[in-house]
């Protein structure tokens, strides 16, 4: 592999700065919503463009890196992203890009605020710095920006509902990041370094039984970020307050985001002990089914995908406990699967809103007859959750699966298999009620005029690379793997 | 070092005690507390003791040995303008919340989950509430 010059060295970055770029112009064109969404356009074709160039020189380099102001690399902040952090990044940008084209549609558009578009990028902004950054404290500055994006995304449409959700999601992640920073300056306290390269060899010094307490609590942490059980109240208590397209990126993005730093600190900076491993396997099964028996209770098709995010949490964060390089290449395959299927649930789900009148299950109904092509998407897509083959799902929860039972824990194992039926109860409920059965008000016809050219597209774009995903697996499996191999949690 | 520790652990009581406060405003003002019992920690993190200013004499490569450590300091600072960032929302949050919905306690904010109709199923959530 041949030594990356400096404009491929600022790849590194570019994903970062390309959305707060971005960011700022459209806060400065806040006045004017026609520029503030071509300028968000523009910028998110950007960051898509930067992305796949990152992933190119990703593939032929190995991993790209830079450190602003050219400091020493343990001195300085460090941005290295390496091809698990590449194929976050870009999914990200896709996700963000097909969220913002969504929003040119009718189904459930956001509020017409001028900050929206600043508030998109500086999720993406945060996003991916947390994907690429290579420094603890950075990390949590990046998780400060997704939060404090989000939170404004949450507020920004001003119903009293939303503002209710806001406030919980505020207590509660503002909890998560304290804990986070706590658990920063405990690791620094006992190693004195934040760099991650740095961390390793002096996590390594100083042993992982007497970093488990900063471990634990950065763990806790990120549980909290991610979703995991018992720490994932704020999820259910703000998400469906969301109009979609904000929705289906917050699904991609934030919870992934938090499983994604558990991965980068668990399984590649720092070897945790083994019993801490343990705990989280536990974890990760509360989670599966918390998450799905609580998705089981609710009758509007936002509440029903929401709290199932927290259950396909479970399984990347399974992924992580197992450590080793097939678990940690089936978590990066499983979080890029599940940002791409997840939000294209919740896009189909406002197609269907738009078109039968309400997300609540029961005063829906008859889409099957009315737009067969549509019911069809949503079954593809419903289908790789659950985990059928060929789709991509299938090939997730295969490889998490496969490695849990390799490693000889039967008990997850099953748990695993027994949610995926579940999540397959929920996914026939939400088809048979709005799909299948007529629609409750009788001579009910699908609305005229609608302006639904854009979402269409969005939705069978992400489809497409989902089952793309799911029909050649090897692709992203050969990519991940070398770096997973590599990876502390492989020695 | 043992004030740092009892300034530490007061501001962490006091934050978390009014942060399970139900009313709204007494709970943002915890969070900020608890944030800045953290940020204690953080400063203490690259420990404290040494009070030379962290500069290199010239000539020299590195900084005198009773220099103080000048990296928690820029993070130190870093956390508290997040954390003054965040507090500025909440505080216009809650007042927000106290304007348009008419509640400071939070037990009663049950707005974005609407609870179980008589069947114990949930009710709809498409009425504005």
């Amino acid at each position: 592999m041949s030594a990356p010059g400096t404009a491929t060295a600022l790849l590194a970055i570019a994903p970062v700065l390309v959305p707060l770029a971005t960011a700022l112009v459209a806060a400065l064109c806040a006045r004017r919503p026609g520029l503030a969404r071509a300028v968000s356009l523009a910028g998110a074709l950007a960051h898509v463009g930067v992305a796949l160039a990152v992933l190119a020189a990703v593939a032929r380099h190995g991993s790209v890196r830079v450190v602003p102001g050219a400091w020493p690399a343990a001195v300085g902040i460090e941005f290295v992203v390496d091809p698990l952090g590449a194929v976050m990044i870009a999914t990200t940008a896709l996700v963000g890009l097909a969220c913002l084209v969504f929003m040119a549609s009718d189904a459930d558009p956001p509020p017409a605020s001028g900050l929206l578009h600043a508030l998109v990028h500086g999720l993406l902004a945060g996003a991916s710095g947390a994907f690429a950054t290579a420094d603890l404290f950075n990390l949590y500055v990046w998780f400060e920006v997704m939060l404090l994006a989000a939170l404004g995304l949450l507020a920004l449409g001003g119903s009293r509902r939303q503002l209710d959700a806001t406030f919980k999601y505020f207590v509660l992640n503002v909890l998560g990041t304290l804990l986070l920073l706590a658990a920063i300056a405990a690791l620094y306290g006992l190693t004195g370094h934040l760099n991650f390269a740095a961390l390793r060899e002096a996590g390594a010094g100083v042993g992982g039984d007497v970093l488990a307490p900063a471990l634990v609590l950065a763990g806790v942490a990120l549980l909290v970020k991610s979703g995991g059980f018992p720490v994932f109240a704020w999820l259910p208590a703000s998400y469906h307050t969301l109009p979609a397209p904000v929705l289906a990126l917050f699904a991609a993005v934030l919870t992934k985001a938090g499983a994604f730093a558990l991965l980068r600190l668990y399984g590649d900076v720092f070897v945790p002990p083994a019993a801490l491993l343990e705990a989280l396997g536990w974890v990760a099964v509360a989670t599966m089914v918390a998450g799905v028996l609580g998705a089981a209770y609710h009758w509007d098709m936002r509440r029903i995908l929401a709290v199932h995010i927290v259950s396909q949490i479970g399984y990347m964060l399974l992924a992580i406990a197992l450590q080793g390089p097939d678990a940690t290449v089936g978590a990066v395959f499983f979080l890029v699967h599940n940002m791409v299927v997840k939000a294209n649930l919740f896009l189909i789900a406002a197609i269907a809103f738009r078109l039968a009148g309400s997300y609540d299950l029961r005063r829906i109904g008859g889409l099957w007859r009315a737009h067969p092509v549509l019911a069809l998407l949503f079954l593809l897509q419903a289908l790789s959750l659950v985990g059928l083959p060929p789709l991509s799902g299938f090939w997730a929860k295969f490889i998490v699966l496969r490695e849990t039972l390799a490693q000889g824990h039967v008990a997850w194992a099953v748990a695993g298999f027994a949610v995926s039926l579940l999540t397959l109860y929920s996914m026939a409920k939400i088809w048979l009620a709005a799909f299948w059965k007529p629609h409750p008000v009788k001579g009910w016809t699908t609305p005229g005029p609608t302006r639904l050219g854009p979402a269409w597209a969005v939705a069978w774009g992400l489809a497409g690379l989902s089952l793309a995903m799911g029909l050649f697996p090897q692709v992203l499996v050969d990519a991940l793997a070398p770096t997973a191999a590599s990876l502390a949690g492989g020695r | 070092m043992s004030a740092v520790v009892v300034a530490m652990f007061a501001m962490l009581a006091a934050g978390a005690y009014l942060a399970l406060s139900r009313d709204l405003l007494r709970c943002v003002v915890g969070l900020s507390l608890l944030g800045m019992g953290v940020n204690l920690l953080l400063l203490a993190s690259g420990r404290l003791g040494a009070t030379a200013p962290p500069l290199v004499e010239a000539g020299a490569l590195q900084l005198p040995a009773q220099a103080a450590n000048p990296l928690p300091q820029a993070l130190v600072l870093t956390a508290i303008v997040i954390g003054f960032a965040l507090t500025c929302f909440a505080l216009v949050l809650v007042l927000a919340v106290r304007l348009r919905v008419g509640l400071r306690d939070s037990d009663a904010l049950r707005l974005s989950e609407p609870g179980e109709g008589p069947d114990g199923k949930p009710l709809p959530l498409d009425a504005p509430p």
